[in-house]
């Protein structure tokens, strides 16, 4: 199985030195292999919630490594383990070193004790797809909600609404 | 009237927009682990690499031609310093170096020194067979294909694999003439 093989030169990459993660690509690179990626993972399923799953677990990923990354670089080892606490990190540390900029808010949900919204007016990753009318509920930011649940420690469900995607919803209902 | 002059790598990549670089790696990251979860056979997944890339190169050179604002190159020598120093700049914020050319001028290579797909990036035994950076290949084939060129593009030198350096083969196939005019009503 992959993964589980011995690793090679183990010492090197570790030693390399972390960079202070200013290095940039260009947005289109970006756009383009995100796309490759959701493109992809359409072939591979056969319905919208599997194609969420994918995208989720893809950002699953990367943001679990995101949050080691930003742990490290802010010397001390902090890892937060208050909820406020994280996701304050979340909408502010993560969502800066990954879009540029902080999430647009960060609001208690009303109904349930144990959820919380990120608001983000213009999601970088949904900028360039444009979805088929067909798709329903499908959207990108399914990608972006798995880097968020790669952040958390505590269990608690993260609700990440966009202002974007409730108007889209409204524009096709109505 | 003149055109424009065409535009270097640095001024052009400091006029697009830009992404952290990591959100970049980890999300290439995020592919290659999936296509490894889904194919399991790491020769399938160098080969869906290359087709990805060949997907992204075919849209990415219209960008690369809009921006650059570079006229027609004269030669396959032009077109390989076009990719290295302009291409690479732009898109991944790094310049390439083409050396090696053979007698003929239609096989060269292209190496990077600096390559921020593969930052934080180790293969482990079960995957010795994989090219991890095979997008690239990929990219640069289809772009090319697009300006009327057949090219293949191999890897010769592998960070990864314990070299020095990131060296891939460009080797020009043959040039293919543009038809005119094109058949519109098809």
């Amino acid at each position: 199985m992959i993964g589980t093989g011995k690793i090679k030169q183990y010492a090197n990459v570790l030693d390399k030195p972390l960079g202070k993660g200013k290095q940039e690509v260009s947005l289109s690179a970006f756009a383009f292999l995100f796309s490759e990626l959701v493109q992809y993972n359409q072939t591979q399923v056969d319905n919208i919630s599997e194609l969420e799953t994918r995208l989720e677990d893809a950002g699953y990923a990367v943001g679990a490594r995101v949050l080691e990354l930003l742990c490290q670089r802010d010397k001390g080892n902090r890892r937060e383990t208050r909820l406020l606490g994280i996701l304050s990190f979340v909408h502010s540390t993560v969502w800066k070193v990954l879009f540029g900029k902080v999430a647009d808010s960060l609001e208690k949900g009303t109904e349930h004790e144990d959820e919380y919204m990120i608001s983000e007016k213009e999601l970088l990753v949904n900028r360039f797809i444009s979805i088929p009318k067909d798709m329903g509920t499908f959207h990108c930011g399914a990608f972006v909600a798995g880097i968020v649940k790669g952040q958390q420690r505590p269990r608690t469900t993260i609700l990440i609404k966009f202002a974007e995607e409730v108007l889209r919803r409204e524009a096709r209902l109505g | 009237m003149p055109p424009a002059a065409p535009r270097s790598g640095d001024a052009i990549f400091a006029s697009v927009e830009r992404v952290n670089a990591e959100l970049f790696t980890l999300t290439y990251g995020a592919i290659v682990r999936q296509l490894l979860t889904d194919l399991e056979e790491v020769e399938e997944v160098n080969k869906q690499l290359d087709q990805m890339g060949y997907n992204i190169g075919i849209r990415l050179i219209d960008e690369f031609l809009a921006k650059s604002n570079v006229s027609r190159c004269v030669d396959f020598k032009e077109t390989a310093e076009m990719i290295a120093k302009v291409g690479f700049k732009m898109f991944l914020g790094v310049t390439a170096s083409v050396m090696n050319w053979d007698a003929d001028g239609t096989c060269c290579s292209i190496v990077l020194e600096d390559n921020p797909l593969v930052d934080f990036v180790e293969l482990p035994d079960t995957c010795q067979g994989l090219y991890y950076c095979n997008i690239l290949s990929g990219v640069i084939r289809g772009a090319l294909e697009m300006v009327a060129m057949k090219t293949e593009v191999t890897w010769i030198r592998d960070m990864l694999r314990g070299d020095d350096a990131y060296e891939l083969q460009v080797k020009l196939l043959k040039q293919v003439p543009e038809e005119y005019p094109y058949k519109d009503d098809e």
